[in-house]
């Protein structure tokens, strides 16, 4: 697994799946370029029009509470997020992280080690993040689920699983 | 070591003897899911399998924008219908129906003892009939579709206690907003939540579902009461299976244990953004309000719809509010029909509107203006929510709505019980 490099974008506690993608557009956004320029439109404006690849969003306590609609974790994925660091995150907010497959970090200092648009690498592989204020490592994802991250998220996976991989691929 | 009921529920379909941590891949005994089945029919097709695994495990609600509010919404009813009906999905329910959670207890689906997942986050609801129910996103459906499986962490569990007799115009919804301002949103991260106590006991069925429904806005797993004579007394008649209760054992280990007294508690209140914002309703009272939202899968059954016409009786609602009534299904509509309910709130100014969400995720049927603030019977407040970030919504019971609703100000019920 690569190294992901990029800047941090800083949020606090709590913050729920409507302000990540709102609920009036879940059926009717669908494509992944629009849904990367939904993300976040209730909380901060900037970030669709600013973010780069490989960009991190740090926050505090139960990131991404409230819907299950994972268009809220595919969102980031398609903006290209690199990852998002969290002191805790919701729990259908983990799971389509997971699903999705984008790195959703547990880290007890997030976000307070952070400042705003310093750049930051995490190193998966070994569970650590390099940032301004030293070094940390993260639990690392329970096994049972490492097979579907590494896959690139749940349907890859699942189709690995079936024996239907390569063909009939999007 | 006794285990507690989510270990024994997540063991039996493991076929194993399970310790919270751990992660099970299991086949739920249903999967609901709603006006996303569009979506998620989609991520299916991806995965190549041209076959549902096993129809009868899946139950389809149409009622989150119902009915459709323009083309899109249209184009996707309609595609779930088609595919309903190629793959032979007998569990269907279509537009006149109901809120799906509402629909799946209604239908009996939701059975003590039953896996249940949907793909939706009010999932926890079915637990007020003892089954293990909970949310999961849609390529986790798109894969049961696939395969009949799912993993899922085997959670610990919170027991939280409820004593003591409400007073009079506190309601369940009361209850769980207290529970929730004081665990937190995220008090309960994936936790089982299992409701117990003498105040659990009395409650009605209607009233049960409140608290479960409501689990998730504290981050809980699920949310689980004990099957009782009420439990088989509603299910008699309307189970789609056999079933089995299960409870948890009485030397089990728990995580937490949470106790509450309500004997004193005054009616609540959960104020924007946040559910766990709450405070007691006459420390906001006096706030003007634009709209009323009496429905959703928290709070439109027949028990609400009998306070909100007792208080509606014979009176007008405030000129400068709207109050938009939607019930949560079919059969609450035709009870309440039948009760003269309706006619009450018609006669006092209420907008009836087709049984469904409404503009619970800010789809249609009374979403709002910038700067205009909600009273709302349903379970989230977040911002843009009712579709526009810019107002303000607030979370109360069916009685603080209804007597607001003759003031135009958020009122405290206890100031018009006589
Ligand atoms: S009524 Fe609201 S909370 Fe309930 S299922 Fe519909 S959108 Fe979700």
């Amino acid at each position: 697994m690569q190294l992901i490099t990029g800047r941090v974008w800083k949020y606090g506690d709590d913050v729920n799946t409507d302000v990540i993608f709102p609920g009036k557009y879940t059926y009717t956004v669908t494509d992944p370029q629009e849904m990367a320029k939904i993300a976040f439109e209730d909380l901060d404006p900037n970030f669709a029009k600013q973010v780069q690849p490989g960009d991190v969003i740090v926050a505090g306590k139960n990131f991404g509470c409230g819907s299950s609609r994972e268009q809220a974790a595919f969102c980031f994925k398609y903006a290209r997020v690199g990852a998002v660091v969290a002191r805790s995150f919701s729990r259908l907010y983990f799971r389509n992280c997971i699903n999705a497959g984008l790195p959703a970090l547990t880290l007890p200092q997030s976000p307070d080690l952070f400042q705003p648009g310093e750049q930051i690498t995490i190193d998966l592989q070994m569970g650590r993040i390099f940032c301004a204020a030293g070094e940390y490592s993260f639990p690392p994802l329970p096994n049972a689920v490492l097979g579907i991250f590494q896959q690139g998220g749940l349907i890859p996976y699942t189709r690995k699983s079936l024996g239907l991989d390569g063909a009939n691929q999007r | 070591m006794g285990q507690t009921f989510a270990e024994k529920i997540l063991g039996r379909l493991a076929g194993k003897t399970v310790v919270p941590g751990e992660i099970v891949q299991v086949s739920p005994d249903f999967a609901m899911s709603h006006d996303n089945t569009a979506a998620i029919v989609k991520t299916w097709q991806e995965i190549g399998v041209s076959r549902v695994e096993n129809p009868d495990r899946h139950v389809v609600v149409l009622d989150h924008c119902v009915p459709a509010a323009n083309e899109k919404f249209a184009q996707n009813h309609k595609e779930i219908r088609q595919f309903v009906k190629e793959q032979g999905i007998r569990n269907f329910y279509d537009i006149e129906r109901g809120i799906c959670h509402q629909v799946l207890c209604e239908e009996g689906f939701a059975l003590p003892g039953k896996l249940i997942v949907g793909s939706d986050s009010h999932t926890t609801t079915y637990g007020a009939f003892g089954a293990f129910s909970t949310g999961i996103g849609r390529s986790e459906m798109a894969a049961i579709l696939a395969t009949g499986q799912i993993w899922l962490r085997v959670p610990e569990t919170m027991k939280i206690v409820v004593r003591g007799v409400p007073p009079k115009g506190v309601s369940a919804k009361d209850i769980m907003l207290h529970i929730i301002g004081s665990v937190g949103a995220d008090g309960a991260l994936y936790k089982s939540v299992w409701f117990t106590g003498p105040t659990i006991e009395a409650l009605t069925i209607d009233s049960r579902m409140v608290l479960t429904n409501m689990a998730v806005e504290m981050g809980a797993k699920n949310g689980y009461m004990e099957p009782d004579s009420k439990t088989l007394a509603f299910l008699d008649g309307r189970a789609k299976t056999g079933f089995e209760p299960v409870y948890s054992d009485a030397d089990a280990e728990f995580d937490q244990v949470l106790e509450f007294d309500v004997s004193n508690l005054a009616p609540q209140i959960a104020c924007p953004h946040t559910v766990d914002n709450v405070c007691p309703v006459d420390q906001v009272a006096g706030k003007t309000i634009h709209q009323i939202f009496f429905g959703s899968c928290t709070n439109a059954r027949l028990e609400d719809f009998a306070v909100v016409a007792s208080v509606l009786e014979g009176k007008r609602i405030h000129p400068d509010i709207r109050m938009i009534v939607i019930p949560a299904s079919k059969q609450v509509l035709q009870q309440a029909l039948k009760a003269g309910f309706i006619s009450t709130l018609v006669d006092a100014g209420a907008v009836l509107v087709n049984t469904g969400c409404g503009p619970c995720m800010g789809n249609h049927e009374g979403v709002l203006a910038p700067q205009e603030v909600t009273l709302s019977t349903s379970n989230r407040n977040f911002k843009g929510r009712f579709g526009c970030k810019e107002a303000e919504i607030y979370l109360c019971s069916p009685l603080t709505a209804a007597v607001s609703a003759l003031t135009g100000k958020i009122t405290d019920s206890r100031s018009s019980i006589k």
